[in-house]
Parts: structure tokens; sequence; C-alpha cells
């Protein structure tokens, strides 16, 4: 999980888990079905238009209300490859760190990138830069407890490794 | 060195380590776990992680609340498929459909006590700070990582602390003071840190009204809030009784991230919406706006207290046609100690509707579902776009005597018209 590339979705400040995924659709747990509603509550066409490996970049407070780990799953089985933000409410940012969404501090992200572009991760270099060259925004470092579970793939493989179950 | 905060004496005992300061990430055991119908992802998780047998099921307590009863022939399936795992895994702390609301029921049942580490996998598992415990929302996965090893990974928080002074002016309620926070707070103000409430005014409320505020403080985004041990509660646990304060308090000279002084008597009764829980502000404001569904219940605001205060107001007087009043008691316990009150009958009387005791309508999945164009006032916690149904609804927030009169004129209205005695 060193780096990756998407086209921009943008969304704004305080996008909480009632956007990501209404309560109505929780009585099914199968993740295309979740996936099929993503963030249907702040944009309805987002679903059927996103494509693999698109990337969120939102405002503060992304993930904030309920626990739901429905909203992780419905953004990782839409094809989001990964989501930037200015700051995330944390227990939807320990959701996607455990079932291994990639998710990513930037302060200025949400600013200088633009809706549509394409832009290029690297984690590693705590960089985020779009793909005509025009813009690069810094991304704070992951915490390193954060780091290892991601690398395995989230919290299942990681626990795996520890219980030696695999 | 500097004194300790309560989450920092908390954590560090829960960890096993003899000190540990905000910013230390540790490994902690849980004292208690709790999950509702998410437990279906929380066992799915643990079977995929190659566990069979929880770390200690003697700690876990599972409650069908969210969906309940069934409203769906998928909800049938995944609560029948949950008893089959409490059956298996040799849970005890199970808690089927009509019980109550999870964090209703571990204070009722005393399951949260003072100085615990709790975590569940529900945003509002702050609500338990209110007996002194350090409750913390997680996700389904990482309640399955809990299950499997007993152990959690967690940055100690900052602790903000809200000193609060003075008394609760005519028909105001800890709600309205929870949505004066929320305003002046934000919703991210208190992101991944512990708010300690403290202070005189705390003696005027009850254990349900420091539910409030502890439940809303997760609007605000904090990890947990808490209440230190004082004589509401310490006698009903010994642990924390006298001579037993100090692990159960913080320190005099612990070092808090910020410190708020908040004075009670001018704050009136309070209302927000919609979209944010911050968008709160004086009922003036709001006063007027026709409302099609009045909700009262919810792990915020549907205790014992909270169907009184609505019974007040309703007493002998009758929900406006066009709007339709909601109950749902947020336990078994409290159904009963209301229908006992007489409670029960005056909102019947006055042509509410009862509903079970559980989530209710709160987060859209059934029992009062909105439709377009519909306008809810509800004593719950959450106004967000959607919560409740349609994206095309509104949802005001406010206190169980304001949800009554609003239902009452069919428009938010003012409980001082209704509320005339000083409580």
């Amino acid at each position: 999980m060193s780096t990756f590339e998407g086209r921009v979705w943008k969304f704004g400040d305080d996008v909480n888990t009632d956007l990501i995924i209404p309560g109505r659709y929780l009585d099914n747990y199968d993740p295309a079905y979740l996936a099929a509603h993503a963030m249907e509550g702040a944009s309805k066409d987002f679903s059927s238009k996103v494509s693999n490996g698109d990337i969120i970049v939102a405002g503060r407070n992304f993930g904030c209300g309920s626990s739901r780990e429905q909203a992780v799953i419905a953004l990782k089985h839409a094809g989001v490859g990964a989501v930037v933000a200015a700051s995330f409410a944390r227990i939807f940012y320990r959701n996607a760190v455990n079932l291994g969404l990639p998710v990513l501090i930037s302060r200025d992200a949400h600013d200088k990138v633009r809706e549509g572009l394409s832009v290029r991760i690297d984690a590693k270099h705590r960089s985020i830069t779009a793909s005509d060259g025009g813009v690069q925004v810094a991304v704070e470092p992951m915490p390193e407890h954060v780091a290892r579970i991601l690398e395995h793939g989230g919290l299942v493989p990681y626990i795996k490794t520890k219980l030696g179950t695999e | 060195m500097a004194g300790r905060t309560l989450s920092e004496k908390i954590l560090a005992r829960a960890s096993g380590v003899a000190d540990a300061r905000a910013g230390d990430v540790v490994e902690a055991t849980p004292d208690l776990v709790m999950s509702h119908e998410n437990t279906f992802l929380v066992n799915k998780a643990f079977s995929e992680m190659g566990a069979t047998r929880p770390w200690d099921p003697s700690k876990i307590v599972i409650v069908l609340d969210h969906r309940t009863p069934a409203n769906s022939m998928q909800t049938a399936s995944v609560h029948s498929k949950i008893r089959q795992i409490v059956k298996d895994m040799g849970i005890s702390k199970f808690y089927d459909v009509g019980e109550g609301i999870c964090h209703q029921l571990l204070v009722e049942e005393k399951l949260a006590r003072p100085a615990q580490l709790i975590l569940g996998s529900d945003s509002h598992t702050t609500t338990a700070g209110a007996v002194g415990a350090f409750g913390a929302g997680i996700g389904a996965t990482e309640m399955a990582g809990v299950w499997a090893t007993g152990k959690l990974w967690l940055k100690i928080p900052e602790t903000i602390r809200i000193s609060m002074s003075g008394h609760l002016g005519k028909a105001v309620f800890p709600k309205d003071i929870a949505l004066m926070l929320a305003a002046k707070i934000g919703s991210s103000g208190a992101d991944y840190k512990c708010v300690e409430f403290t202070g005189g005014f705390l003696f005027d409320i009850s254990i349900s009204g420091r539910m409030v505020l502890c439940n809303m403080a997760a609007e605000m985004g904090a990890k947990a809030a808490i209440v230190p041990a004082d004589s509401t509660f310490s006698t009903w646990y010994p642990e924390c009784g006298e001579g037993k304060t100090a692990s159960c308090r913080s320190d005099p000279d612990a070092a808090f991230s910020s410190k708020m002084e908040i004075e009670v008597d001018p704050i009136p009764p309070m209302v927000s919406g919609p979209d944010k829980v911050e968008a709160a502000g004086d009922i003036a404001k709001f006063e007027g706006t026709p409302v099609s569904q009045a909700f009262i219940g919810s792990c915020t605001n549907g205790r014992l207290e909270d169907l009184i205060a609505a019974s007040w107001v309703l007493k002998g007087r009758k929900v406006a046609s066009g709007c339709r009043l909601l109950v749902a008691p947020a336990s078994r316990q409290v159904l009963s100690d209301a229908m006992d009150m007489g409670a029960v009958r005056t909102i019947v009387a006055a042509g509410g509707t009862l509903l079970p005791p559980g989530c209710g309508p709160c987060l859209g999945a059934h029992g009062g579902v909105l439709g377009p164009g519909d306008v809810c006032i509800s004593s719950s916690n959450r106004n967000f776009k959607g919560r409740m149904g349609s994206d095309e609804a509104e949802i005001y927030l406010a206190s169980p005597a304001t949800v009554a009169s609003s239902a009452i004129e069919g428009r938010i209205a003012d409980p001082r018209r209704y509320l005339d005695v000083d409580l």
C-alpha cells in the first residue's frame, strides 16, 4: 500500500455515515448491495459512476456519526481505492484501517485538488500529485501501528498472523 | 509529575501498565464488550480470523435493539443467527428483542461500573460514562479482534474538562444542555478526546440526565465521556465508595487539554436542526416550524424521567391532527415503571402511539420511518439528512418535553407554556 492512482471525487466537511450508507440498507450485509448504495445520501450517482481505484477527497470529520462498518464496506466494494480527508471521525478511521481501506490525512488536499482530476498518492513519500503535474500536496505520516494493520490488508489477516491460524 | 486524568488511570489499569499518559498507544483488555445486531458482522470477522472461542464469554454483552421486533425476513434471520452464536459461545449476558436499548441495559443492569473500560460496537457507547466507565465505540471487525485476543490498541485521549454550575431553568432538561454544548463544541470539537463532566450542576441531575450528556458527547466527536465518581452513584457502586474514589476521579493536578466553564441557568429550551446536530439554538428561533411526526425515545432520551416529563406536558391535552406522536421506552423496565406511574396512560390518552422498547425509528429502519416532506421533532441524537428515512425529510432534535409540546401544537412549540412549574 505505497502508491495509488485514481480519479478524484470531492466531498465537503462532516460527511456522516448516514450519508455514506443510509440506515435503511443495513439489514442486508451483502457487500455488493451496500456498494450499490454507497454515498447515496451525498451523491445520487456516485455508486453508478465510481470506477475501481477512484479516490475520495473530503474535508473535515469524514465518517462521523454511527459506528456502522457497512460505511467502509460500501465504499470499498464500490471500488474506492483510498480516502483522503482533512480529518476523520475516529471510528470510521479505525474501521477503514481494519478493513484494509487506506485512509490518509491531508490538510490541503480538499482545497487544492480538483474534482475529476487523476491523482497519484505516494504514501511512503507522503504526497499527493495531480496527474497534470499542477498540484502537489502533503499527506500526514501514518502511525506505525496503523500502517502495520494496513500492510497486512486489514485486521482479519493481521490477527490471523498473530494467532497463527493462516 | 502531573497527576492523571480519569481516562489515563482507567486505560493504564486496563493495559496492565503502571503509568500511561494522553498520546500513548496501549493494548488494553476491556472489562466489558457490547454489540447489537452487528454481532452478525463481528462473528463473521471472528470466524474469518480462524478463531473459535472468544477470550472471555462472561465479558460479552449482546443486545438485540436496532431492528426489534424484526422489520424484515433478513433481520429475522440475523436475529436467529445471533441467538445461535450466543448459545454456541456460552454468552450469558444476552438481551433479546423487547428488553431494551444496549446503552440503557448496560447501566440499568449495573453491567457498566465505575472505572471500567467498556468497548461497544456502537458510537453511543460513551453513554456508560454516566456511571464513571470509560466507554468507547469501535467497529465490528475490531470487536471480532477483541473477542479473539482480548485486546485492542487504543490511543489514550486527552481530556476536555467541562465544569458546570447552576440550575436548570423552567422546562429545561439535560438534553438542552447537551444541544448547547454541541453547538459550542461542534461536530468534531471533541474528536479523539474524552469529555469529563464535572461541577455542582451534576448534583442537580440524575444518572439518566448524566447519560444524556455522555451520550450526546458522541455528536461532538468524543471517544469517551465520563462523570467522575460522586455521591450520586458511589452508594450504588461500593467500588468507588468512601475512601475509594481516587481510582474513579481525575487527580486535582491532572493535565487537561482544555477546560470549559458552563453556567447552566441562562440556557433556554434548545432545538437543533435540520441536518447537523451543531445547528442548535434557542427554541425561539425554531418555534412555529410545522411538524408531522414527534418521536420520544432512543438511547438519548427514552428513560423514565423522559416519559414522565412528556406526560406532564401531555396531561389532559391532545396531539394535534396532522401530527403523529411515537414513544419508544428505552427498556422493558422503563416501560413497566412508566406504566406504574401513569405516564403511559397519559401518553396514550393524548393520542400517542407506543412502540416496543428498542431504538425505534431513530436510525430509519422501522417503526416510524419518514417519507418525503415529513418533518420530525425527535428526542434522539442525530438529525442527519436521511437518518430516519427519506432524505427529503427534515429532523429536529429537542428534549422530550419540547417534543411533547410540539406534538400538541403540530409545530415546534416552547415547553415552558405547558410546564409552568420549576422542576
